[in-house]
């Protein structure tokens, strides 16, 4: 199913502390893949990751599961750099590397980044303005000005989210009209509207209705036609559905890493078996 | 169960819901009739000075006949008024070169004469000078406080020195506004940089550019001073309320904007300020209309008790305006009320500024509410 199952955890380089890249010169060379180094991530001064090794393979779904507060959420926003945001928020140590760079070398910059590695998130959150508005922002801010780009940028947008036969008709319309799903896949649509690599998606169900949850599932298995696609769910139904991947981490580790079906199927590690198994969430 | 615990064992409550035989009902009653009180006092004293104002004022500013507005009142600068009694009891209001007129007429019929001053004419100098001040002012006090603010609540990194710039400009809303006055004076009147050939020899120091002079020798009693020092005054209203908009904005949606490639600038003007300008502007506005009605920081910085000439009528043609000392309706209203001998005529004079400067605020007051309403309809979230 999986043309190169990472390998759990543990078999690939175990990094030195201070080059890993160079003690791992089997950069994955295919496309918008990430690979995370021995990262360790803080928040101040209580740490939130620990030593994450991670090789997330393009155009595959990659799911991160495990209980609240085990650090899936703050791994998957290292990879767009927006915890940059949070005061005291830093990286004592590892690297994030994407398309081959580090992400936090001091000569990256963000916005071109995130253009790059666009995200969804947990709480479908529309500007207060038109569907149409919405869905170009980014190429806005990226100083398109030309109308049939941005018309047809928005369309294309609006097709791969599953919303253009919805919203064709009243694209001027505030967007504050649609219904949940049809907001969050707003949201798809606004992230993948500057077309970028990789897609992160925060709990991007977890505000909707069983109904529109499924739709949206069905649009992010849908996504890796063009993108990669990272996901964070605590909903481990979901990962099983829409994930070919699986990362499980437990208190800032990631404990196993494995092609989704092993991982519920034949888990290798007794943390994850007892977490799918439901004894401690 | 069918034996609830009785309240009170006297047993005159056959339900578990009876009220207990304590004071606590009364003790509320009492409470809500001083809070009632309490509140009724405000109205009453807001709705006698508004009643008090206008019962006095409107027969100065409206008229039985057509128009119906004394037009004389909002459109002339304020003079001498004489006031001529002839021996028949006949009492005459005029202008200065009225008077000789009809003292020529009455000739020996004459019994006396009043001068009062400032009473006569209108008060159009006064409300073109208050607009001047507001206009300047209102653009100062924005662009200062909205920018602050933004850099307060987007950019700066929080520590004790933001805290203690925070706490700075709280403590500044508590300065007397007689002390803003002195301040402007000596700031913006006495030493704020103006270019110039030649520097006045009160000048603190002049940096010389070549083709003329910076010289530090202050703007003058002028508009430009005295709005200055006024958005001093009503800057801590205007960052502590742009500060508390700008936080109201969900955090989502700067998030979302980074998220999509954009710059902290590109986020704040796109996607921050267009939903915190409404409570931006309404607050603002009020902040603006107490500026409207402040005394102190003017009386040493731009206005005069009189003046014969509109700003635009001074040598320095029409835009000369914002560098001429102008005369303002709190201290015109100050003046004619303390500094002048007291008669029914100068009282005349005061109610009719007063209820004139009242429409004024009201209307700024009428604005921001509608302004208000008009951007919330618009950006709804």
């Amino acid at each position: 199913m999986v043309a190169a199952p990472p390998a759990p955890k543990k078999p690939v380089s175990k990094p030195a502390h201070h080059e890993p890249s160079a003690v791992t010169p089997a950069t994955p060379t295919a496309e918008g893949v990430i690979s995370v180094r021995g990262l360790d991530f803080h928040y101040g001064t209580k740490q939130a990751l620990f030593d994450v090794n991670l090789e997330i393979p393009a155009r595959k779904v990659t799911a991160l599961i495990g209980p609240s507060g085990c650090g899936k959420s703050t791994l998957l926003r290292c990879f767009n750099r927006i915890n940059d945001r949070i005061a005291g928020a830093h990286i004592s140590k590892g690297q994030v590397v994407i398309k081959g760079k580090n992400i936090y070398d001091d000569d990256v910059d963000t916005t071109q980044l995130r253009r790059q590695v666009g995200m969804v998130f947990q709480k479908y959150n529309p500007f207060p303005k038109s569907i149409y508005e919405n869905v170009v922002y980014a190429l806005r801010i990226a100083g398109v000005k030309k109308k049939p780009v941005l018309d047809e940028a928005c369309e294309h947008a609006l097709k791969v989210a599953a919303l253009w036969d919805e919203t064709k008709d009243r694209l001027k319309a505030n967007a504050f009209g649609l219904s949940g799903g049809q907001m969050q896949r707003l949201c798809i649509a606004r992230a993948v509207a500057v077309r970028p690599d990789v897609l992160l998606m925060d709990e991007p169900c977890s505000a909707l209705d069983p109904i529109a949850t499924l739709k949206v599932e069905e649009l992010i298995t849908q996504l890796t036609k063009e993108f990669t696609v990272v996901i964070v769910t605590h909903n481990m139904q979901q990962a099983r559905r829409v994930a070919d991947l699986t990362a499980f981490m437990f208190m800032g580790q990631l404990i196993e890493f494995a092609d989704t079906t092993t991982i519920f199927g034949a888990p290798q590690q007794k943390k994850t078996e007892e977490y799918i198994r439901g004894i401690f969430s | 169960m069918h034996a609830p615990v009785d309240p009170s064992p006297g047993g005159a409550a056959p339900h578990p819901f009876a009220k207990p035989k304590t004071h606590r009902e009364t003790y509320e009653f009492l409470i809500r009739q001083v809070l009632r009180a309490g509140t009724y006092s405000v109205l009453l004293a807001v709705g006698l000075i508004f009643a008090h104002i206008i019962i006095k004022g409107v027969p100065v500013v409206f008229t039985t006949k057509a128009p119906f507005i004394n037009t004389n009142f909002l459109t002339k600068l304020p003079e001498t008024l004489h006031v001529i009694e002839d021996k028949q009891g006949k009492i005459y209001e005029t202008s200065p070169q009225g008077s000789d007129v009809i003292k020529k007429e009455l000739g020996g019929n004459m019994r006396s004469e009043k001068t009062i001053s400032y009473s006569g004419g209108g008060i159009l100098g006064p409300i073109v000078g208050t607009a001047l001040l507001v206009l300047v002012c209102m653009v100062v006090a924005l662009f200062l406080g909205i920018a602050s603010a933004i850099y307060l609540s987007e950019y700066a990194s929080h520590g004790k020195f933001i805290e203690g710039v925070r706490l700075a400009i709280l403590n500044l809303a508590g300065v007397p506004s007689v002390v803003f006055g002195l301040f402007g004076l000596g700031i913006f009147v006495l030493s704020a940089p103006v270019l110039t050939d030649t520097p006045h020899e009160r000048s603190l120091f002049s940096i010389p550019l070549g083709f003329t002079y910076m010289s530090f020798q202050g703007w003058d009693t002028c508009v430009l001073s005295g709005a200055f020092t006024l958005a001093f005054v009503i800057l801590p209203v205007i960052i502590t309320a742009s500060e508390e908009c700008l936080r109201a904005v969900p955090q989502g949606f700067r998030e979302t904007s980074l998220a999509l490639g954009a710059t902290r600038w590109q986020t704040i003007w796109r996607t921050v300020l267009p939903f915190a300008m409404p409570g931006i502007l309404t607050s603002s506005i009020l902040g603006i209309a107490r500026a409207a009605g402040e005394t102190a920081p003017i009386m040493f910085t731009a206005a005069l008790a009189f003046k014969d000439k509109l700003p635009w009528q001074g040598d320095s043609g029409f835009f000369g305006i914002f560098t001429q000392s102008v005369q303002a309706l709190p201290y015109h209203i100050y003046t004619i009320a303390a500094r002048i001998p007291q008669s029914e005529y100068s009282e005349r004079a005061q109610y009719g500024s007063v209820f004139v400067f009242l429409v004024l605020v009201l209307m700024f007051a009428i604005t921001s509410v509608l302004l208000r309403r008009k951007l919330r309809a618009k950006y709804q979230w």
